[in-house]
């Protein structure tokens, strides 16, 4: 018995789900919701506990690192990708959200998909994901991490294409998946780059040989750069990151459980998790790390102006995790990668229940999306009510909630970035501030339009209900999740307080954090942090005065600010002009190239030529069957003639001739 | 003693004779004599080779060519037959269901 049974077993923690996945995939079919929740909660479950004992043992032997090789899976040359699993802080983290959070959600997922045709289906696929969310975070090296990244993208597609026969469902999963495949393009040169350079692409051993290399000056392309470049090329896909975020809207469509689990709290941080699993990469090429925090700060401060005028209620969510998501690059951008992925597991916590919440209303309302159309709910939804208010509080930033804590150190982390000079460090916190208080202006306009003001339903049609305890349930976890979640992350604001989540990530990120350990920083802390929740207020109190206090004001102002109303209300069209750009020439080729000249023209004439050639050279040569016994007799005459000429008369004499011997 | 060319000469001669035969006659018996002259015809060279070597092997091919020469009479003759009770005639011209 080895000391650290689950550690050496590690391969156990993905294995569960994946079993799951199969089991309930190929017999769930025939069977009631009920055993089929069994098998999924029971996989996902014990997969959480494997993690936790993982995780214990990993503490108790007090390693830094532990890594170990299963087996190799590819090995060719000097090149060599294994199954490999390896557990860090970093993993600590992503494990236990993902499985902790995910496991919730399939609690919730029995509750709201107990109606839906296709029960067994839905959670083979939603295992399926865990599994390979797991592979994903316990990866060693970057082709095993690849395997995870297609097999979530895949989980995704499968997913929000759940309802495939809506065109719209089946179209958004196409679209996320076609989407991604663009990121995973650059992140696959990346990779061949780095196995080009470095030769290896096992973490440990990477990231060893890359670490004494000098960085590189910043606005210079060398390898570093472009290396992280399409690394963050992929993140991009992934993460829903200017400029291919355009399909996490839209899937949307998808049922609310996978918004909540693949398109808010695991899958679309992958891209962060990536960036942060290679800091050390990131470190050396600073124009790379310039560019990942102007992306960030861009698309969070981009998506949160859409967010501000959607009534779609998972629409203003999907946006606002888009938003998020810009934070958590920002935050890795300027170096403060613990910052990031302290933001990534809040956020986890307060946007899975966001749309749990989200997805607890629409059941309450029968299936309503629209805003516009409820109203008046907090009394009649009490616990969907508290929970989500208590979600809102924490990803606008009001303390103490856990969006308090980690937004703040994203925002001090930007105020004291050094990369590309001190004032495009006060521009991202400029932005980064300007984001939080759309934040939350859309989230509390969703709050206030959703729950509060006059009823804006048919009550005669819709019979607003609480949805079931073990929906509810998931729904309070996870609130005293949103609430707590933070405090990990607080003690830094008191004088010679210790922020314990970095301090607990430094075995991973080590020296290279800004962190800011003088007295000075303290107090610029608290500054910052103050004007932060005063700007949470301030969005608050405005969304308060146009939504509730003055609803007619709300059609005033927006018929007053048209233009930028409708153009945010259309997303800036970027659907449209991408597909002008992108997805108009591209079905143009497809059409007028691909299909009538290479496919048509090329690959079907060749065939079909050959075949025709085929038949004109039988249809010529069949006059020569006469029938004629006689004419039969001159052709072997003449045959034999033929050869016994070649034999006599063929000029190099004294070779065999015909495989004959002279 | 005759010189080896006599022979040889000879069985050329009875050679194109068959093959001249059995390319320009319509009578399916004298196709099938024609064969037989070939056949004889190259039994004439070997056994000629076969003396003026010395060696034995000649004769040897000459008495399995006589035997497979006997067998081959005894089918191609039956087929003459069917073929003359079939379509009451023996004349090559006419058998010629297998044209295209």
């Amino acid at each position: 018995m080895p000391t650290h049974p689950m550690l050496e077993y590690l391969w156990i923690v993905p294995l569960l789900p994946l079993l799951g996945s199969a089991v309930n995939g190929i017999f769930g079919a025939k069977w009631p919701n009920k055993i089929v929740n069994s098998v999924a909660l029971g996989s996902t479950g014990l997969s959480f506990l494997a993690a936790l004992e993982a995780v214990r043992e990993f503490f108790e032997s007090g390693q830094v690192l532990f890594h170990k090789e299963f087996f190799t899976w590819i090995a060719a040359g000097n090149f060599r990708a294994g199954f490999d699993l390896q557990m860090d802080q970093l993993t600590v983290v992503m494990v236990l959200v993902v499985t902790g959070v995910g496991w919730l959600i399939h609690v919730y997922a029995t509750g709201y998909m107990a109606h839906e045709g296709g029960y067994y289906r839905f959670f083979s696929y939603l295992n399926l994901f865990m599994f390979f969310m797991l592979i994903l975070v316990l990866a060693a090296n970057y082709v095993l991490l690849f395997v995870g990244w297609e097999g979530v993208g895949l989980s995704s597609y499968l997913l929000i294409g759940f309802y495939f026969l809506k065109k719209s469902a089946a179209d958004a999963g196409k679209k996320a998946f076609i989407v991604n495949r663009i990121g995973d393009f650059g992140f696959m040169l990346g990779m061949f780059l780095l196995f080009k350079t470095f030769g290896t692409l096992d973490f440990v051993q990477l990231f060893a040989k890359a670490d004494p290399w000098p960085a590189e000056v910043m606005g210079h392309l060398g390898t570093f750069t472009i290396a992280c470049l399409l690394l963050f090329m992929g993140a991009c896909g992934k993460s829903a990151q200017l400029p291919l975020y355009v399909w996490l809207p839209d899937a949307m469509e998808g049922p609310t459980p996978v918004s909540a689990l693949i398109h808010a709290a695991t899958m679309v941080t992958a891209g962060v998790y990536v960036v942060a699993r290679s800091h050390i990469l990131f470190a050396h090429a600073p124009t790379a790390m310039l560019v990942v925090a102007i992306v960030g700060c861009a698309t969070a401060f981009f998506a949160a102006t859409i967010g501000l005028v959607q009534t779609d209620i998972k629409r203003v969510l999907a946006y606002s995790t888009v938003s998020q998501l810009g934070y958590m690059f920002l935050a890795c951008g300027v170096g403060a990668f613990s910052a990031g992925i302290f933001h990534l597991m809040t956020h986890a916590f307060f946007k899975a229940l966001l749309f749990l919440a989200a997805g607890s209303v629409i059941h309450a309302m029968g299936g309503e999306q629209d805003m516009s159309r409820m109203g008046g709910l907090s009394k009649k939804i009490r616990w969907t009510y508290l929970t989500m208010l208590t979600a809102t509080l924490a990803i606008a930033g009001f303390p103490p909630f856990a969006g308090f804590f980690s937004k703040d150190s994203i925002l001090l982390s930007a105020f004291q970035s050094e990369y590309g000079g001190r004032n495009v460090g006060y521009a991202l916190y400029a932005f980064g501030l300007a984001t939080a208080l759309l934040t939350a202006f859309y989230m509390f306009r969703l709050i206030f339009l959703t729950f509060h003001g006059k009823q804006r339903y048919d009550e005669h049609h819709v019979h607003v209900h609480e949805s079931p305890g073990n929906m509810l349930a998931p729904l309070m976890m996870l609130a005293v999740l949103s609430i707590v979640g933070g405090w990990f992350a607080a003690p830094a604001f008191l004088p010679g307080g210790t922020d314990y989540f970095t301090k607990f990530l430094q075995p991973v990120f080590g020296g290279l954090e800004l962190a800011g350990a003088e007295a000075e920083a303290y107090s610029l802390e608290l500054w910052l942090a103050g004007i932060a929740f005063v700007i949470a207020l301030a969005g608050a109190v405005v969304a308060y005065w146009v939504y509730l206090k003055r609803p007619e004001k709300a059609d005033g102002f927006a018929k007053s600010l048209k233009p930028a109303y409708t153009t945010l209300l259309n997303k800036y069209y970027v659907d449209e002009l991408y597909a002008a750009v992108v997805v108009k020439p591209l079905l143009w080729i497809s059409t007028n190239v691909l299909w009538k000249v290479a496919d048509v023209a090329g690959i079907d004439g060749a065939v079909n030529g050959i075949a025709e050639g085929a038949t004109a050279i039988g249809d010529g040569v069949r006059h020569t069957q006469s029938g004629n016994t006689r004419s039969y007799a001159v052709w072997v005459v003449v045959g034999a003639l033929v050869v016994i000429a070649v034999i006599l008369f063929w000029p190099s004499s004294g070779k065999p001739v015909l495989g004959m011997v002279h | 003693m005759v010189p080896t060319n006599y022979y040889v000469i000879l069985s050329a001669i009875l050679f194109g004779l068959g093959v001249f035969a059995f390319v320009f006659k319509r009578n399916i018996i004298t196709i099938f004599m024609s064969i037989e002259l070939m056949l004889n015809a190259v039994n004439l060279a070997f056994v000629a080779f076969s003396q003026a070597l010395g060696k034995l092997d000649g004769q040897v091919f000459v008495l399995f060519v006589i035997v497979v020469a006997a067998a081959e009479a005894a089918v191609g003759l039956g087929i003459i037959i069917l073929i003359a009770r079939n379509r009451q005639t023996l004349n090559v011209e006419r058998v010629d269901l297998l044209k295209l």
